[in-house]
């Protein structure tokens, strides 16, 4: 068979052959299968000439491969298929780099923007705040690339209306203030860079000194003349007792669209909802770490109370780091991650009770109660880190607002939010050789 | 991992519900899979019979999780990094916490070297019945010299036995270190555009897990990424830099979410540990205490977003509690109870002169509780009152501790405060101050009330008990 063969060969060869399998067949020379524009052939004969041509090719590879011919290599390179080549080599020899192109998708699910909620009122809206502040507008993540977050992250400062047992290393930044709460405000922003000021009212717990709403109002009266920043309005906790004081600070306050904080489940919320409308604040829905409770009252908020949607801030719960910040953490990516997906009852900002951190022993205590323990250092240095590393996580969860304390905590978590949202302009050093970097 | 159902990964079980494994049925145990608590291999006729072979290695490459998982170290003390499935914690959990390495160079003297890799092999922090500690020492070429490197990391090895990082970029310098250390199976770190050739000759020879190091530049840690695993070197780490301040510092946390979101995405080429460096954050600041903290601030951003090693520099216990806190609170299983049973449990001997306690069984509330009095050496009752896992301030605002629970806490565990003490009176959280009264009534006992932080009882008891007149 040393002749070319043609496919009419090959058909009328095969055509009367039930053809399973060659044996003892020699190929010499060049196999050579001519198809030429096959005019008028029919596609079954073709698919069956194909067929019975591999079934042949299959025969002759094997021939091939039992006489030491490297057959598998060849087809891989003819069919493409790199792997099985590279593993029949001995080791790979690679010289240069291989190229590719890092990519990856943005998010598809993220389809709608947190409500924007803006706090303070400029004269240009009846109020007297030098500025205004808005939370929200989000479209991804905080921080993340899906998307640009238009409004950055903002810290309130607590004032209180009465000297209160705090921390040693927070206290000391606040002696000097501590009986006069406007003088305190205007610490907190002239000083400590403070964003907006949250007075709270909590001398009037009928627990401590039961003080009238009426008075308490005259304390907010006093904030809002001290500074000029936007503010937030707290009660003293008592649920009994809250929403008549926030009736009563809401009109002292109205016009300046401060946030009342807050409406709860566990209190008459209606009342602190309609203060709110009444006087054209916003307001702040308090739960506890449950994000059908979250859910629940904002719903009650919108739908019972008429609250508008720009009005409505959230609170979630902030649980200290090492105590249950875990769940502080997940519930508020939660419902951040729902709300970006359109889940419009969680669709508000949020805000964090970042003091909270300071209730955390690892905050305040000298020493650690263990024995086992190794030793903690000096809790002047451990307080402030224990509520910025608390609050950051937050900012990582989708918190917009803190509520806080210590100047430092303040200084540090607004230099790394700022940072991350893109703001802050810094030289950086060169990392290149960071190995031998003396530090 | 590419089930997520366990009626998927039941599929490959032998369904004969043999009970070998150790649960009953072959449906437990691929509920099991599905939340890691079992592995494939603990299935034993799949392991042992041929013809299960096939689906065996079938369902584990199912069950791969998506981000690679890599070992460094050998022993109890070895760490492994990786082998995540999610980006969001609550949808399954992130596993292999972070690992956190503290920097020593070879520069250092014996015994500031000794001193210092003391500190990071014995900080332990007590927390919720277990101690927090570190995990690994990064050992930095300063120096330049093979031999100097070399034998620091022999020191280092006879020091301690946690798993080391070598850090150097010059191969002749990773290679003496090699020589010494290869069998503790630390990471080498890193390759380079540079380097990397060489470096990859290394983990060949060696067979050792390897950093690769772009700095800011995806698409060459990428390629070498591919390279390495076309090479089979597949124990990777990928480090695209740690810019530690500005707006480098908001690139280096998008290089992150844009690695593990691929990863995780289904990029096989990019699908490995993520490594951090908060170390730079003293590249960028001079004085300890806010290189310190803005380490810490570092190390806490990509603890929560995707670091799964990093190097650090600040052994401060300031820096080290949060940074330890932290990483803790991100990979806690979000699944697990953390509650602990209610009754009334026993701490050391005590007697009918014993303090009685009452608690949440919150876990973080009773542990602590547990722990300041026991490490005290003080023997008393603890009432736990099932609050369903609330700690006492928000239990008592929200109505799960009241004077009802804590009476039928009693009553279940059968624990009659006139037969079994002598005193007749209980202890109740400084928090829980306003249930005096509702406890006097339906308890039908005295009441104390104690510290707001039970870390003060022990000085508190001292004062206060046992109480005045019986």
């Amino acid at each position: 068979m040393s002749d070319k063969l043609k496919l009419s060969d090959l058909n009328s060869i095969l055509k009367d052959l039930d053809v399973e399998s060659l044996e003892g067949v020699t190929i010499e020379g060049d196999i050579e299968l001519d198809i030429q524009g096959g005019g008028g052939m029919n596609p079954a004969m073709a698919y069956a000439l194909g067929h019975e041509a591999a079934q042949i090719s299959l025969h002759v590879a094997n021939i091939a491969r039992m006489l030491g011919y490297p057959v598998d290599q060849l087809f891989a390179q003819c069919l493409g298929a790199g792997g099985e080549t590279a593993a029949l080599q001995a080791e790979p020899a690679i010289e240069e780099l291989m190229q590719t192109k890092f990519d990856v998708a943005r998010s598809s699910e993220w389809n709608t923007p947190i409500q924007e909620v803006t706090l303070g009122a400029t004269s240009a809206d009846g109020g007297s705040r030098g500025h205004t502040i808005t939370l929200g507008g989000e479209k991804a993540m905080p921080f993340y690339f899906d998307a640009e977050m238009p409004n950055r992250n903002y810290v309130t400062m607590d004032v209180f209306d009465m000297p209160i047992s705090m921390a040693k290393s927070v206290k000391s930044n606040y002696e000097d203030v501590m009986g006069d709460p406007a003088e305190w405000a205007k610490k907190v922003v002239n000083e400590y860079n403070a964003d907006m000021v949250t007075i709270h009212l909590i001398s009037t717990d009928p627990l401590i000194n039961d003080t009238p709403a009426k008075e308490a109002a005259k304390v907010v009266e006093d904030v809002l003349q001290a500074v000029d920043v936007p503010i937030v309005i707290g009660g003293s906790g008592n649920p009994q007792k809250d929403p008549e004081v926030l009736e009563k600070a809401a009109e002292v306050a109205e016009g300046e669209r401060a946030l009342l904080a807050s409406a709860s489940l566990n209190l008459d919320y209606e009342r602190v909802a309609k203060a709110a409308t009444d006087y054209g604040h916003a307001v702040l829905s308090w739960t506890q770490l449950e994000i059908n409770a979250q859910k629940e009252l904002n719903r009650k908020l919108m739908k019972q109370c008429n609250v508008p949607r720009d009005s409505i801030v959230m609170d979630p719960t902030t649980a200290a780091l090492g105590y249950g910040l875990d769940y502080a953490y997940s519930n508020m990516e939660r419902i951040r991650l729902s709300a970006l997906m359109g889940d419009d009852e969680l669709n508000f900002p949020m805000s964090s009770g970042t003091t909270n951190a300071w209730g955390a022993r690892e905050s305040w205590m000298k020493e650690s109660p263990l024995k086992e323990d190794s030793d903690w250092g000096p809790r002047e240095y451990r307080g402030p880190i224990w509520e910025i590393v608390t609050g950051l996580s937050l900012a990582l969860a989708g918190n917009d607002m803190f509520m806080m304390m210590h100047p430092t905590s303040v200084q540090v978590l607004k230099e790394i939010t700022q940072t991350l949202y893109g703001n802050i302009e810094a030289k950086t050093p060169d990392i290149t050789n960071w190995i031998t970097a003396e530090v | 991992m590419k089930i997520n159902s366990p009626l998927d990964a039941y599929k490959y079980l032998p369904g004969t519900n043999c009970g070998r494994c150790g649960e009953d049925t072959c449906m437990a145990f691929a509920s099991h899979l599905i939340d890691r608590s079992k592995s494939a291999e603990d299935c034993l006729p799949m392991v042992e019979e041929d013809k299960y072979a096939k689906k065996l290695e079938e369902l584990e490459k199912l069950l791969a999780p998506e981000i690679r998982e890599v070992t460094i170290g050998t022993g109890e003390k070895s760490v492994s990094i990786g082998g995540d499935d999610v980006l969001f914690r609550h949808k399954l959990t992130f596993f292999n916490k972070t690992a956190y390495a503290y920097d020593v160079t070879d520069t250092m003297d014996e015994k500031e070297l000794e001193e210092r890799i003391n500190t990071i092999q014995t900080f332990k922090k007590f927390y919720v019945g277990e101690f927090l500690t570190l995990d690994m020492v990064a050992v930095r070429c300063v120096s330049g010299k093979p031999e100097t490197f070399a034998s620091t990391v022999k020191k280092v090895i006879g020091l301690t036995e946690l798993p080391l990082v070598l850090c150097s970029f010059d191969p002749a310098v990773l290679k003496a270190a090699l020589e010494v250390a290869a069998d503790k199976k630390p990471l080498m770190y890193a390759a380079n555009q540079e380097n990397w050739k060489e470096v990859a000759g290394l983990a060949k020879e060696y067979e050792v897990p390897v950093t690769l190091f772009a700095p800011n530049d995806l698409d060459l840690l990428k390629s070498m990424a591919k390279t390495f695993a076309e090479m089979g070197i597949e124990d990777l780490v990928l480090d695209p830099g740690t810019f530690p301040t500005g707006k480098e510092l908001k690139t280096t946390f998008e290089n992150f979410l844009k690695i593990r979101r691929a990863g995780i995405d289904g990029d096989g080429e990019v699908a490995y540990p993520i490594m951090a460096v908060p170390l730079t954050a003293w590249m960028a600041y001079d004085d300890d205490v806010s290189a310190s903290y803005w380490e810490t601030v570092v190390a806490s951003v990509l603890t929560v977003k995707y670091g799964d090693i990093m190097i650090m520099h600040s052994i401060e216990p300031y820096a080290l509690l949060p940074e330890m806190h932290l990483r803790d609170t991100i990979y806690t299983d979000p699944r697990k109870p953390v509650t602990v049973d209610p009754g009334v449990w026993e701490v050391g001997s005590p007697t009918a002169d014993s303090p009685i306690i009452v608690t949440t069984n919150f876990a973080l509330t009773y542990y602590t509780v547990e722990s300041d009095i026991s490490s005290n050496k003080i023997d008393c009752y603890i009432v736990v009152a099932d609050t369903e896992g609330i700690g006492v301030e928000a239990a008592v605002a929200g109505g799960q501790l009241t004077a009802d629970k804590i009476k039928k806490t009693l009553e279940n565990a059968k624990f009659d405060l006139k037969e079994k003490t002598n005193y007749n009176t209980v202890i109740l959280p400084g928090l829980s101050a306003r249930l005096q009264g509702d406890v006097e009534d339906k308890v039908g006992s005295r009441v104390l009330i104690g510290p707001a932080d039970s870390g003060r009882l022990p000085g508190w008891l001292e004062k206060n008990w046992p109480p005045q007149n019986k």
